[in-house]
């Protein structure tokens, strides 16, 4: 079997002519076809791929979107129920994009933690694990604030507590709200800038991802036993992997056509069929399901940090902080060892910390009483202690299992059989 | 390839039926992905929901015409005189670049509805006000281009390639029309 990357020859002349001058078909046949994958990724290598299908959905859709959305503050409820009601197709379209963000984020979220058990961020990979930070980070960004554009009572809420977080800056808190906003309040300045950013957003995510991918094909996909192979253990991205993400595609797709066709409203917020009322508060704001840990971080400061940072302040920092650390991940962890497999502590920790993270979650989504603050706090100090202390002194303590010559071993019991390569 | 199932006659495999069939699903998903995407810019509810338009016909005197609005764009409702009823009958059919009967263009022959949109490329003809040149046959006249229309709405001189269209439309009333 060989997986080199030689450059193809087209049969057809015309794909030779154009390869010639302009070798499109030959960096795609490289990258997408032709690409060595190793041969034993399981299932939760699915999600990268599928991540980018939902991506390029979420542009398709919401292009078609804008096509009758108006985003002014008179106008934008309306339009939207416009395209409910009267544009064809348009309650797909709009059920579509707006689970396809909450989609987006948990196709993200597992492919995050695939990467976290199996140790993908590691070196030589640090820039590809930073490289998908910024795109959470943008996702972000994006989500938040395709969120206000139907202008419903979450919608103009999420905005104003969001935007907020800013006027927590010391010194010139104010001066950046009212430069965010565009005015002294959320309002229709706020609304067309939102539109003009959640519109240019998504194109920034598709370049970055173009480098994430770049930074992934330098030196190849992790693996699930997570040591370095060589060329005989890799195979060609097609047709065994793009057959493996089709069948995953298909699977996805019933989950999210499961969303949009029989449960389109699951994911939002009742109060965001309520046209935006400056004047009044919903009772419970929460943001979207997927920012609750986040939120519930926000929320976990409630005193002042040193007596010097206000607790606002703090909250704020401890929200960005959840994400930044993230960035200094892959020199936190100090275990050489990449994969959780043969990590029997670390193994454990990972699903401790999924846990703390669920947590995370359903104390963001609940109103802060009873015990709920103290179990957010302890959730929002372990997820910082996972990184900053248990992932650093992990690395010095744990006795790591005896890592095999190559993937062969652990698929294949006796180590004698050397013939065990693809038929080709 | 070693592994390709087991031919038949034909030499066809199995292999080959299921790259037909997961090529064709492939194919056939993708259109349904995209067909709603595309349709969605046909025109929706709201849009259709202007497509008639009703109206008085009481206040229009002989001679004169009046412009209406429908879907967005033009219609000329003129009263005719008897005389520009007859020189629109009286017209030898065969001589025209777009052969049609002036009975066939009208329900009642005093009222003459017509779209306001030149067949050419879509300016509005002048001459439904009664200060506008009407042209040499006393119809229309497209100033972008210079065609001419006849008291029929026929075109007679000029670039546009067909007359100017009767829009659907009934009397509801002997006073009132409903167009569309």
């Amino acid at each position: 079997m060989s997986t080199e990357t030689a450059k193809p020859v087209f049969k057809n002349g015309i794909a030779r002519w154009i390869d010639d001058r302009l070798p499109l078909l030959s960096w795609a046949q490289a990258e997408f076809v032709d690409y060595p994958a190793p041969k034993n990724l399981n299932y939760w290598w699915n999600f990268g791929s599928l991540a980018g299908i939902v991506l390029v959905l979420q542009i398709l859709t919401g292009l078609f979107l804008t096509m009758h959305y108006t985003p002014h503050t008179a106008m934008a409820f309306d339009s939207v129920e416009h395209i409910m009601r009267d544009v064809n197709y348009g309650w797909l379209l709009r059920y579509a994009h707006a689970n396809g963000a909450s989609m987006f984020f948990i196709v993200v979220y597992i492919h995050m933690f695939r990467g976290l058990y199996y140790g993908s961020y590691k070196a030589p990979r640090e820039l590809l694990w930073m490289l998908g930070v910024v795109i959470l980070l943008l996702m972000m960004a994006t989500a938040f604030m395709g969120y206000v554009l139907p202008w419903g009572q979450m919608s103009f809420w999420g905005a104003k507590v969001i935007t907020n977080l800013f006027s927590a800056v010391p010194i010139f808190g104010e001066t950046i709200v009212t430069w965010l906003w565009g005015g002294f309040t959320v309002d229709n300045p706020t609304l067309n800038r939102f539109f003009a950013l959640h519109y240019l957003l998504p194109f920034a995510i598709f370049a970055v991802v173009f480098l994430h991918i770049l930074a992934l094909h330098q030196f190849g996909s992790n693996n699930p036993v997570g040591i370095d192979i060589t060329k005989k253990d890799k195979i060609p991205f097609h047709p065994y992997y793009t057959i493996k993400d089709a069948f995953g595609l298909c699977v996805f797709f019933l989950v999210y056509a499961a969303f949009v066709f029989f449960a389109p409203n699951v994911l939002g917020h009742a109060d965001n069929y309520i046209p935006a009322n400056p004047l009044v508060t919903p009772p419970h704001i929460v943001p979207e399901w997927y920012f609750l840990p986040f939120y519930a971080i926000l929320r976990a400061i409630t005193f002042d940090i040193f007596w010097i940072i206000p607790a606002k302040l703090g909250g704020v920092i401890a929200m960005f902080g959840s994400i930044a650390v993230l960035f200094f991940l892959p020199w936190l962890d100090t275990s050489r060892v990449r994969s959780a497999r043969f990590r029997p502590i670390y193994k454990w920790l990972f699903w401790v910390f999924l846990l703390d993270c669920v947590i995370l979650g359903y104390v963001g989504a609940s109103p802060p009483e009873g015990w709920l603050p103290t179990i957010g706090l302890l959730a929002t100090i372990y997820y910082f202690a996972h990184f900053l202390i248990i992932l650093p002194l992990l690395g010095k303590l744990e006795r790591p299992l005896p890592l095999p010559d190559s993937i062969n071993k652990p698929v294949l019991p006796s180590s004698g059989a050397a013939s065990a390569q693809p038929a080709e | 390839m070693a592994d390709t199932g087991n031919p038949t006659s034909d030499g066809e495999t199995r292999r080959d039926f299921l790259g037909i069939v997961a090529w064709s699903g492939l194919g056939i998903g993708t259109v349904a992905v995209l067909w709603p995407m595309v349709y969605s810019m046909n025109p929706s509810a709201d849009v259709l929901a202007l497509s008639t338009t009703t109206v008085d016909l009481s206040g229009i005197e002989e001679g004169m015409a009046i412009t209406v609005m429908w879907r967005g764009s033009p219609v000329f409702v003129r009263h005719r005189t008897t005389a520009e009823i007859e020189e629109a009958a009286d017209v030898d059919i065969a001589t025209l670049r777009d052969p049609e009967a002036d009975s066939a263009r009208v329900t009642k022959p005093e009222w003459l509805v017509v779209s306001g949109v030149c067949t050419h490329l879509g300016c509005v003809p002048l001459g439904n006000k009664p200060t506008e040149p009407r042209g040499e046959w006393g119809g229309w006249f497209c100033p972008c281009h210079g065609s001419a229309f006849d008291t029929s709405g026929r075109i007679r001189q000029g670039p546009a390639p067909t007359n100017l269209p009767v829009p659907p439309y009934v009397f509801e009333t002997d006073t009132s029309i409903l167009i569309g």
